[in-house]
């Protein structure tokens, strides 16, 4: 940070350096927690400030990750059309219990997510549905980057380089939380796409649409991992991301009577083994 | 491969885990002897088994969700562990998984917990090697049916698998190859009677 360069001996000293570090309090940049995430701006209507648990807006080419309670929504906005949410969720009272994306996409009997879709772990229990969905431009096949595939196609593929990829992002993240490159399981893409003709040919579906925002209800108490890196098909020569938000507020899980649970057998049977699990 | 000498050659009985490292330049057939019968199969590099088979790593590279001859079987790291050299069918599935009694409660009912599934085999299998479920990430099916439709509707279809047809994957590396030959009885991936696969290992 050049903005930070200090004159020649200012920070020769503990104290120099001590004052030199606190000058850069309240220093701004796009992405960045908000601190307390209560004092976040632009919620969602009829979110109270008191409620949000996590405001972020995650770099380009970056990643963030938070534990969040059974209940809580995640509402992921992409800023400037060009975000790609690389998503995975582990239960956080258990995480050997994760996102699945087969079973995902096979118990419901369709690989496009899009509003109602369940996001299903290995366990048979619904750990997000998507309550509200303005893209419904999502990918459940082709997962994240690798160092590699970014060296082969951008140069670098390294977290300390120009094109970080997301695997090494996930790993990293899910360290903090005390788990291993052996937890990254297979992801989902949000906001960009990948459409299968029915020669299998897979596309890619991601002219920039800035704005647009899904938001999720967490079933269970999850940890929520998120990389913003460009989607493994993305045929664009250059490096293509650009800013995600994240925010997040308690709430409560799906009731009863909510569409999503009804909609079909195979989601009323979700709901059932999900709520029989977090009432024991 | 007539020239090439037999190091395995086993049946897998019906419903059952099976698990070997083939070693870099063999070659394993897999042969589907009483036709349509899924085979479910995950594969770690043998030395450093955090590095494995990855579907999504495999069809991003190759832009197509079938696997078919020339299909590189990738890894999470994007590195090859695995050619399809050949085959008797036309393609075969990466995207349907494994099924497990927890999936097949909410696709078929409850009533199908106590039935045996892919999970359980490759649980029990990876246990054998210091692994487990964390360790079951992305599965292939051999002769296994699932298209998707312009909607994106998909399952598990009717096989296009017969009696006798086969495939063939070379080792790029020395992998531990685990299968479970899937017991599912509830769709047609296995024509609802799941039967033994032959095993044969070249070099």
């Amino acid at each position: 940070m050049n903005s930070h360069l200090s004159p020649p001996g200012t920070t020769a000293t503990p104290l120099g350096a001590r004052e030199h570090a606190r000058s850069m309090a309240g220093t701004v940049v796009e992405a960045m927690p908000t601190m307390p995430a209560s004092s976040a701006s632009d919620l969602p209507a009829g979110v109270g400030p008191a409620s949000v648990v996590w405001d972020e807006v995650v770099a380009p080419g970056g990643y963030a990750a938070a534990a969040l309670p059974r209940g809580a929504r995640l509402r992921l906005t992409d800023v400037r059309g060009d975000a790609c949410a690389g998503l995975l969720l582990h239960r956080a009272d258990r995480p050997s219990e994760r996102l699945n994306v087969a079973d995902t996409v096979k118990v419901q009997w369709q690989a496009y997510l899009g509003p109602g879709s369940l996001l299903l772990s290995d366990m048979g229990r619904v750990l997000a549905s998507i309550v509200q969905d303005t893209s419904a431009r999502h990918d459940t096949f082709c997962g994240t980057s690798t160092r590699r595939a970014n060296e082969r196609r951008y140069g670098d593929g390294a977290p300390d380089g120009p094109c970080p990829n997301g695997r090494d992002h996930f790993g990293v993240a899910l360290a903090k939380f005390g788990l291993t490159r052996r937890d990254i399981a297979p992801n989902v893409n949000l906001f960009k796409g990948a459409p299968v003709a029915a020669d299998g040919t897979v596309a890619f579906d991601g002219d920039p649409v800035p704005g647009t925002w899904v938001e999720l209800r967490c079933e269970l108490p999850l940890l929520v991992t998120v990389v913003n890196v460009p989607h493994p098909v993305d045929p664009r020569p250059a490096y293509t991301v650009t800013s995600l938000r994240l925010t997040a507020w308690r709430d409560e899980p799906a009731g009863a009577d909510d569409p999503v649970r009804t909609a079909t057998p195979e989601a009323t049977r979700a709901y059932l083994a999900t709520e029989q699990e977090a009432a024991r | 491969m007539s020239k090439r000498s037999v190091v395995l050659d086993v049946e897998v009985r019906a419903r059952a885990p099976w698990s070997h490292v083939v070693a870099a330049g063999q070659t394993l057939r897999i042969i589907d002897v009483g036709g349509n019968q899924a085979v479910d199969c995950i594969v770690h590099d043998a030395a450093d088994t955090v590095e494995r088979y990855s579907a999504p790593d495999t069809i991003a590279a190759q832009g197509n969700i079938y696997l078919v001859p020339g299909t590189t079987l990738l890894s999470n790291e994007g590195r090859p562990m695995m050619t399809v050299t050949g085959s008797a069918v036309a393609r075969h599935d990466t995207i349907g998984g494994a099924c497990s009694k927890e999936s097949n409660a909410l696709r078929y009912g409850f009533h199908t917990v106590a039935q045996h599934a892919c999970v359980e085999n490759f649980v029990h299998e990876l246990g054998r090697h210091g692994m487990g479920k964390r360790d079951i990430q992305s599965n292939i099916n051999w002769f296994m049916n699932v298209p998707v439709e312009p909607d994106g509707t998909l399952g598990i279809v009717d096989g296009i698998s017969a009696p006798g047809l086969w495939v063939d994957v070379r080792a790029e590396r020395d992998v531990l190859v685990v299968i479970s030959n899937c017991p599912q009885i509830n769709n047609p991936c296995n024509g609802f009677d799941p039967t033994p696969v032959r095993l044969v290992v070249t070099a």
